[in-house]
């Protein structure tokens, strides 16, 4: 699993450092912490901002802003596909850009476990740059405390990001409309089904990589070209697609009905969810997206959508209805109908 | 994935239906006995493809559900007040007991641990050797050579710090009950097929003879529920009673010999309280007396009075077959997923929990 986990083609070379594990100290916001800071955290994220080292980072923006933030306390920090570093830059980056907006700055905030290993720590924040860069936003503010170990689980990253709202976007629940299309735009629950094939007891051999990914990109080319036809967008991280369309359904006040012949999901994700016996419509995802789209352009979308590989199994899995408000129904493949509901609580692992 | 994508063949189902349709001339009271074809039946829809006439029924089959209130009371009391390891299957942790639930006691500071099988349990006794760890060995014949293999191991491997908390269920004697209840509507069953990939074919023959009741011994896909149904029709339909085996490319007849000796050797029947149900005679597993050090039952003192179950929770009656989830007056209401009367809404087997979460009730 570890050859998985652990990416080694670090681009920027680790300091060496008189120290192997955090200590208390590094978070003491003295000499100790100045020289994490210098050897590491600046070096690696240098951006005009961030060099400017003052309380916050002072900016211009113009228009219209989207504002977002998000903690990320993932276990285990290395995981198929990826680490918490880039899921924190990703996250936030994608919950910006499912409001339509064209995410450039980020805060950064690290609360460290005492032992955490400078590699890993190294390993992570290399990965926050790389994501950064892919995603093209700068960290531009942030901070680190250490907590004694015990109290923390390695590692937490809290990010908070602002964006200018795209001049075509006009996402909200009010612009859904009965008959809109409902698309997702890759294949489903793998993020979640790559943490459970590392979690501690319930290890299994997959192939399956976290798909955590930035979605900016994918969303200002639909909005470049389809604009006010993009009714809605929510990244269906935690809680799964199940759990979006849900909240979609209730907030709008309106049914969905939707197709399990025609929801994307790889092989390999679906046999594992078997096994487990887990639904992969409640499964996370990292890099997923639903789009509530005018029916006229949901074609469009979709072939637009398949055109790059980060989205290549897009594909419309329902639509809007104003028969069963605040309901969602799934047609099941054999033709079957039923609700598809809130999960409560976490899905768990069941007796046979 | 083979099995699977051939077995919820969307052509095959249509086929099937239309047999059943075809077949079908007066109206059928079928149980399906396991949680595990109640929540197939529901989450594919095909309650909602079959023809009125024939009405499915829920069975018993949800070990989860049918785990007396008191031993889950037990858990939460050796985690809780004796400092125990607390082993469990993730679907049990929910299931509330007559004051909280494993999950309450969880966070409330309990070491209780979901695992995938019991064979963790022991390997945490081995690494925590200065702490009891217990395993909640919950589940009919399916999950009883696992845990009592564990038993096996921990004995192998000197482990003196582990034992498993029983509430080992029956098939067998509770579909009898089932039929010797006076209010009983069933008229034919869908056998469990992991129950029978176990312990074989040869318990039934006896309850279709004397009772005259046709049985199909089924899987949990699409196909093979509907294919189990469709069999079981045509011996209503033609007044037949005999036992069939639908599931054949996993059931033998004989069952699995191996894992039974395994079972033989730990366990031995004994009666058996089934929540909502009530004492069945002969319908559960006991620890063997030469096993008794890894009996969680006799290894710790516990001291807590019987707990009485929610009165307005008819869960035994779902159990049964009585009467349908939506029928209580509190589904969905006061009980749900999140706030549980009863263990049906919460298990994974449950046909409470089947209802709430993917049937559309009027």
């Amino acid at each position: 699993m570890e050859k998985n986990v652990l990416k080694m083609n670090l681009q920027c070379p680790m300091p060496q450092l008189d120290f192997d594990k955090i200590t208390l100290g590094h978070g003491s916001g003295g000499t100790l912490t100045q020289k994490l800071l210098d050897s590491g955290v600046f070096t690696v994220l240098a951006n005009p901002y961030l060099n400017q080292k003052h309380d916050g980072a002072t900016l211009t923006i113009q228009g219209p802003l989207a504002f977002s933030t998000d903690s990320y306390v993932i276990s285990p920090v290395f995981f198929p596909g990826g680490n918490i570093g880039e899921l924190a830059v990703n996250g936030t980056v994608n919950d910006l850009a499912m409001c339509g907006a064209l995410p450039q700055f980020l805060s950064l905030s690290f609360i460290l476990e005492e032992g955490l290993l400078l590699t890993e720590f190294w390993e992570i924040l290399t990965s926050i740059k790389q994501a950064c860069d892919k995603a093209g936003v700068y960290v531009v503010t942030g901070d680190t405390k250490v907590v004694e170990r015990g109290k923390g689980d390695k590692i937490f990253i809290t990010t908070s990001g602002i964006g200018t709202i795209h001049p075509r976007a006009t996402i909200s629940t009010a612009a859904i409309e009965a008959g809109d299309k409902v698309i997702v735009s890759h294949s489903i629950a793998a993020h979640g089904m790559a943490i459970m094939s590392v979690r501690k007891g319930l290890e299994f051999d997959s192939t399956i990589m976290s798909d955590t990914r930035p979605l900016n990109g994918s969303v200002k080319k639909l909005l470049d070209e389809f604009g006010d036809a993009i009714h809605f967008l929510r990244d269906p991280t935690r809680g799964g697609v199940a759990s979006v369309l849900n909240e979609i359904a209730s907030d709008a006040s309106v049914g969905i009905d939707i197709y399990q012949k025609d929801i994307p999901i790889e092989e390999s994700v679906a046999s594992a969810c078997e096994i487990l016996g887990l639904d992969p419509l409640y499964v996370a995802n990292e890099g997923v997206f639903i789009a509530i789209v005018k029916a006229s352009q949901a074609e469009a979308v979709v072939t637009r959508l398949r055109e790059s590989s980060e989205t290549a199994h897009a594909s419309c899995i329902g639509e809007i209805t104003t028969s069963h408000p605040r309901q969602v129904l799934l047609t099941s493949a054999i033709g079957g109908k039923r609700v598809v509901n809130r999960l409560t609580g976490e899905q768990l692992p069941r007796i046979c | 994935m083979k099995y699977l994508s051939e077995y919820r063949d969307p052509a095959l189902v249509e086929k099937l239906l239309k047999d059943i349709e075809r077949t079908t001339t007066k109206p059928w009271t079928i149980m399906e006995v396991c949680g595990g074809q109640t929540h197939s039946l529901v989450k594919n829809g095909l309650l909602t493809l079959l023809p009125d006439k024939v009405r499915m029924v829920h069975g018993p089959g949800c070990p989860v559900c049918v785990t007396p209130i008191h031993l889950i009371d037990k858990a939460v009391y050796l985690a809780e007040e004796k400092k125990v390891i607390l082993c469990s299957y993730g679907d049990m942790i929910r299931v509330p007991g007559s004051s909280k639930s494993l999950l309450d006691a969880k966070a409330n500071g309990a070491d209780i641990r979901i695992l995938y099988s019991p064979l963790e349990a022991v390997k945490i006794a081995a690494e925590n050797p200065d702490k009891e760890v217990v395993f909640f060995a919950v589940g009919f014949e399916t999950t009883a050579p696992a845990n009592a293999l564990s038993v096996l191991h921990a004995q192998r491997q000197g482990i003196q710090n582990y034992s498993i908390l029983t509430s080992h269920v029956l098939v067998p004697p509770a579909m009898e009950a089932i039929i010797n209840d006076e209010e009983n509507i069933v008229q034919g069953f869908l056998a469990a097929g992991h129950v029978c990939t176990i312990m074989g074919l040869d318990e039934y023959y006896p309850i279709v003879e004397k009772y005259k009741i046709p049985m199909v011994v089924t899987g949990f896909e699409p196909v093979d529920l509907l294919q189990g149904i469709a069999m079981l029709i045509k011996q209503l339909e033609q007044g037949d009673y005999k036992l069939e085996n639908q599931y054949s490319r996993v059931v033998e007849p004989n069952g699995n010999p191996e894992a039974r000796k395994v079972i033989e050797k730990v366990f031995e029947p004994s009666d058996r309280e089934w929540r909502g149900i009530g004492t069945i005679p002969g319908s559960g597993f006991e620890i063997r007396p030469s096993y008794a050090a890894y009996d969680a039952n006799k290894k710790f003192e516990v001291n807590i009075s019987k707990a009485a179950e929610n009165k307005e929770c008819i869960a035994g009656q779902v159990l049964r077959g009585l009467k349908k989830p939506h029928e209580c007056s509190q589904f969905g209401k006061k009980c749900t997923p999140a706030n549980p009367l009863g263990a049906p809404m919460v298990s994974s087997e449950g046909a409470c929990a089947a209802y709430y979460h993917y049937a559309q009730v009027e």
